[in-house]
């Protein structure tokens, strides 16, 4: 709900009761016509014929120019998610609509016509092919599709430039550290300007100290190219720092979706929970948030940006103990905030009037 | 040991007597008691000791007259293939003899020097001259030529079934177990269907060595595209690739090192199938000029044949090896063509160089027979001169080990110990003294160990007092079954048993027990041998740093180069087969053993010293018992080597089931060869199966998976 100003309410990609069940009589589930109505029952029968549920009536949007992050644990599906919105692995049943246009209706032909233009993918462990130096690597997607050498090649160098890889050009990927090897990964998956960026848990394979680095490289490249994205990873604390929107899942399904701060402040369940007990309210919550409804905006008193995170605001406040205005992004004023209102939100998110 | 963890609380049939023991033990008892009662009665029931005649099934006449229905309807096809591919040979055969030898040598060196740098460049120029001065020029590029037709026919066959077994798994159920077999099959049987359907000449060594050499190119393809890691392919996909494209652009190159590798493995078999091919004759190739000198007895000939066969096979390995090794798939693109193919360039300008030179100077057309430097007689007196100063040493070697390891096992210490040779008659006192000595040893082991140790050492004693060819054949095979279902279960000994029982009915048990005897003696002799190298090499890396040139040569040998040395001194016979078959063995023994030391878990090593281990107690508490999967492996490989080298020993005339495979060969009875190769055959995967089950068993029980 807190849109803060970087993506727009257009919607890229549809997913819709999205289902992958592995087995032999997988599809046999899914042949009726009508509504499944009751998705955990579905499941358990599915289940206690032996076959797996990896994707359970998994439904979410993405809007354009947004980030939209999967968080789970190992075994709770989100890479079966992402590789069914690419088809890397078929969906059993359900939607997956781009631009409107239902993804799992596209014959063999327009899906490589697809992933050719629109579609970029960064993987865990990297994907690279072995045989060709960076270079080729990035110009890799342009060659199957066919364009001259001189052409690849000079967009495949800006695109190493932008990752900052420029003197390795000639190396393989084994002569490269894991972090230089992502960033060839990632330029490599946007050498084709694609619209849409999946990013399979890019940075799980790095030391905490690159993944830090890689992540504040990925959030810059971001606000450069805004493109909407995908992005799956098992670390809580990363789904904070990059998304704009996230979705949790376990077994399967999603249990909660919605903003950072909405899922830290109302966990939906015990489980959720447990991965919001551990995070630093300070580091999620904006400024906006803290407001407290019962002051009157006082027109002298300095501006804050709404987006701003307690952490950042609490040295701000310690100068100004009368308090500070936040305003949007448009620079309207939203209310106030004072120590007393940071205190009492850092203490008990459940008396924050705006948590909703 | 313990029993199968389903069995039942004994049941106590015979009171105190059987506590304890569960129904497997009991089995394994009266295994034991019919083994050793059995040959007190050979005299008076001799089909105990003799599978009986009649029961022999007539599978010998049946196969021959398969084959010659098969050859009259269908062998005209084959003649068909035969006619077309004697022109390939043919014109590869011209242009490599009519290229000068310095032209020749100058394109091998080139691409050593392209694919490794310039010291394999260097050993290739040597080498190739060796053949030239020495007067083999001709015979090596008929060799050549064969494996220059073979291997990419071979390749290109295996590549495609390769991918089919990657691709399809109703392909994969049929390929990988006829590869099995395949292998399995001893190297003289190939020849057998190929000369009935194809007829002598080269081109019977050409499919020989196809058939020999494509599986390794199956197997090495399928794993490469199967190692491909996933993601890999995923992003092929991901950039939108064709499934051509995907498969051409992305798995082939990334699988590349592996393919690569199956074709350098693929050379070398198809290299060793031709040398084995020759034994047919009339090719004119190296391998039967080392073979026909060595019927001659004229071994310093033969020892020089064999250098150059060592020598092709240490360059061709050695070349194709660096192919599979450079990490890159070619030089930076960014270099103008003419660097780029520079080495291309400079050989075809020798080559042109030599040609022109040739016409001038017929020595670079051909090598003078006056220059030839051919010191085979020096070498014939110098062994002789070593043999006649070494003869009591060689003696002494040759009948200890005759009179105290090969005689007994094969028939018995009663019929061996005698005043000739032990230096004293056997009576009745030295068989309770026998009896006493080991019976005690064995019940000892059965109380402090375990049940099955006391068992084998009564077995291993009884093997040693009765000699194994004395032993009941009833009992051997109801033995190998009892152990197979031990190991492996009801379907490996089911599969075990078969085997066994086709031994007999085919009618050759005999071959097969004293193949058995020969092969046991040496696998155990190279095992013990080897893995004490191979342990030592693990601890020390200067050992490990001297021994691994060695098996690489001694492995990428044609196998019957091995027979060389040996049987220039110690003569032909059993003993010669005997270390022959130990020298190849022995490799997989040390590099397993080495292998599976070296890769054992640091933490565990790190504790036990932690502990207070002292390195004996490291050695012999900790890792040994760790490493038991590895080096069970490497008894497997040390018995598959054996096995196929035991074949080969044939030439040194032995009297096993490899020699009725030659004598098949020899006589053009396709039968009695193709027989005895499957009893071969069967006599392999049953080691085999026994081993690897062993070596899983062993690795379930650590835990490892």
């Amino acid at each position: 709900m807190p849109d803060n100003g970087q993506a727009s309410d257009q919607i890229k990609l549809s997913c819709r009761n999205l289902w992958k069940v592995y087995g032999k009589d997988a599809a046999s589930f899914f042949t009726g016509t009508d509504a499944p109505g009751d998705t955990a029952a579905l499941a358990r029968r599915i289940r206690e014929t032996g076959h797996i549920v990896a994707a359970c009536d998994v439904s979410f949007d993405v809007r354009v120019g947004e980030i939209f992050v999967i968080m789970g644990l190992s075994g709770s599906g989100k890479s079966t998610v992402v590789r069914c919105l690419s088809r890397l692995v078929e969906p059993t049943a359900g939607e997956v609509r781009l631009d409107g246009r239902n993804l799992l209706k596209a014959s063999p032909d327009e899906l490589i016509d697809i992933r050719r233009h629109k579609m970029g993918m960064v993987f865990q462990s990297f994907g690279l092919l072995p045989h060709l130096t960076v270079l080729d690597n990035v110009a890799f997607p342009l060659r199957l599709q066919g364009s001259s050498e001189g052409e690849r090649h000079a967009r495949a160098r800006k695109m190493i430039e932008l990752v900052g890889l420029k003197e390795r050009e000639a190396a393989f990927p084994h002569q490269l550290s894991g972090g230089q090897q992502q960033r060839v990964g990632i330029a490599r998956s946007l050498a084709v300007d694609p619209e849409l960026w999946f990013l399979d848990e890019p940075f799980s394979a790095l030391d905490p100290l690159i993944r830090r680095q890689m992540q504040d490289e990925f959030l810059r490249l971001q606000q450069l190219l805004r493109k909407s994205i995908v992005f799956i990873t098992h670390d809580f604390l990363e789904a904070l720092r990059i998304a704009d929107r996230m979705a949790i899942m376990r077994d399967g399904r999603i249990v909660q979706m919605g903003a950072p701060a909405d899922l830290v402040l109302n966990p939906a369940d015990s489980y959720v929970a447990e991965f919001t007990s551990e995070v630093p309210r300070s580091r999620v919550l904006t400024s906006a948030d803290a407001i407290d409804a019962s002051l009157s905006v006082a027109a002298d008193a300095p501006k804050i940006d709404g987006r701003v995170k307690l952490e950042d605001l609490l040295p701000e406040l310690a100068a100004r103990p009368a308090g500070l205005r936040v305003v949007d992004v448009a620079g309207n004023a939203l209310g106030m905030v004072t120590p007393g209102s940071v205190i009492a939100v850092l203490a008990d998110a459940k008396s924050q009037p705006n948590a909703a | 040991m313990q029993s199968h963890s389903q069995t039942l609380p004994s049941r106590r049939i015979g009171g105190d007597l059987v506590r304890g023991l569960d129904r497997q033990a009991l089995v394994w008892l009266a295994i034991t008691a019919f083994l050793l009662v059995s040959p007190g009665f050979n005299a008076l029931l001799p089909w105990l000791k003799t599978y009986p005649a009649e029961l022999v099934l007539p599978i010998t006449p049946a196969l021959n007259q398969f084959m010659s229905w098969f050859v009259d309807s269908f062998g005209f096809i084959f003649k068909g293939i035969a006619w077309l591919l004697q022109w390939p040979i043919a014109a590869v055969q011209a242009v490599l003899h009519w290229l000068p030898w310095p032209a020749t040598i100058s394109i091998v060196a080139m691409l050593a020097y392209r694919v490794s740098g310039w010291r394999l460049a260097a050993f290739s120029v040597v080498g190739m001259l060796y053949m030239v001065v020495v007067g083999f020029w001709i015979e090596s590029m008929n060799t050549l030529s064969l494996v220059a037709i073979s291997v990419p026919l071979s390749v290109a066959i295996g590549f495609l079934l390769g991918v089919a077994a990657y691709r399809w798994r109703a392909a994969e159920r049929i390929i990988v177990p006829t590869l099995d077999f395949l292998q399995t099959v001893p190297t003289f049987a190939y020849l057998l269907p190929v000369i009935k359907l194809f007829g002598f000449g080269p081109v019977t060594g050409l499919i020989t060595s196809l058939l020999y050499a494509f599986p390794a190119m199956v197997r090495n393809t399928q794993l490469g595209l199967k190692e491909v890691p996933e993601e890999v392919v995923e992003s092929g996909r991901m950039s939108g690739a064709t499934p051509r494209q995907l498969f051409w652009l992305v798995q082939v190159p990334a699988a590349r090192r592996q393919i690569m590798l199956g074709i350098n493995q693929t050379t070398m078999a198809a290299l060793s199938m031709v040398i084995v091919a020759s034994i047919i004759g009339g090719s004119a190739d190296i391998g039967w000029a080392v073979l026909s000198t060595m019927r001659k007895a004229s071994f310093g000939e033969a020892f020089l044949a064999g250098i150059v066969i060592a020598l092709i096979a240490m360059i061709m390995d050695r070349i194709t090896w660096a192919i599979a090794a450079r990490d890159r798939a070619g030089d930076p693109p960014a270099q103008a063509a003419l660097t780029r193919h520079r080495h291309l360039l400079i050989g075809l300008a020798l080559v042109a160089l030599f040609l022109l030179l040739a016409q001038v100077l017929p020595a670079l057309a051909e090598w003078p027979r006056d220059w030839r430097f051919f010191p085979a007689r020096s070498i014939d007196s110098a062994i002789s001169t070593f043999i006649v100063a070494g003869k009591s040493w060689i003696e002494l070697i040759k009948k200890a080990a005759f009179y105290f390891a090969m005689l007994p096992v094969r028939l018995g210490l009663e019929a061996t110990v005698k005043p000739a040779t032990w230096g004293f008659a056997w009576s009745t006192i030295h068989t309770v003294l026998y009896v006493l000595v080991l019976g005690g040893l064995a019940v000892y082991a059965a109380r402090t160990w375990s049940l099955m140790a006391g068992i084998g050492i009564v077995i291993w004693s009884a093997v040693y007092f009765f000699g194994i060819t004395n032993l009941p054949w009833l009992g051997l095979v109801a033995l190998g079954t009892a152990l197979a279902w031990k190991v492996g279960g009801r379907s490996l000994a089911l599969g075990t048993g078969l085997g066994l029982v086709y031994l007999l009915v085919a009618g050759i048990w005999e071959y097969a027990i004293l193949s058995i005897y020969l092969c046991g003696i040496a696998v155990l002799l190279s095992f013990l041998v080897g893995t004490a190298l191979g342990i030592w090499a693990a601890h020390s890396p200067r050992v490990s740093h001297i021994l691994r040139p060695i098996n690489d040569t001694l492995q990428t040998m044609p196998l019957f180069v091995l027979l060389i040395p040996i049987v220039m001194i110690f003569k032909v016979g059993e003993f010669t087969a005997l270390l022959a078959i130990c020298l190849y063995a022995i490799v997989p023994a040390i590099r397993y053993s080495e292998n599976a030391l070296r890769s054992l878990s640091t933490e565990v090593v790190e504790a036990a010293t932690c502990m207070g281990c002292t390195t004996r107690q490291l050695l012999f508490q900790v890792k040994l018992p760790l490493a038991r999967p590895g080096l069970m492996l490497g008894l497997n490989q040390t018995i598959m080597y054996g096995i196929s080298m035991l074949v080969i020993t044939a030439l040194v005339g032995t009297k096993e089931l490899g020699q009725q495979v030659y004598v098949g060969l020899g006589n053009g009875d396709f039968g009695v060869g193709m027989v005895a190769g499957l009893g071969m055959a069967a006599i392999a995967m049953i080691a085999d199966r026994l081993t690897q089950a062993w070596s899983r068993r062993q690795r379930a029980e650590l835990g490892l998976g």
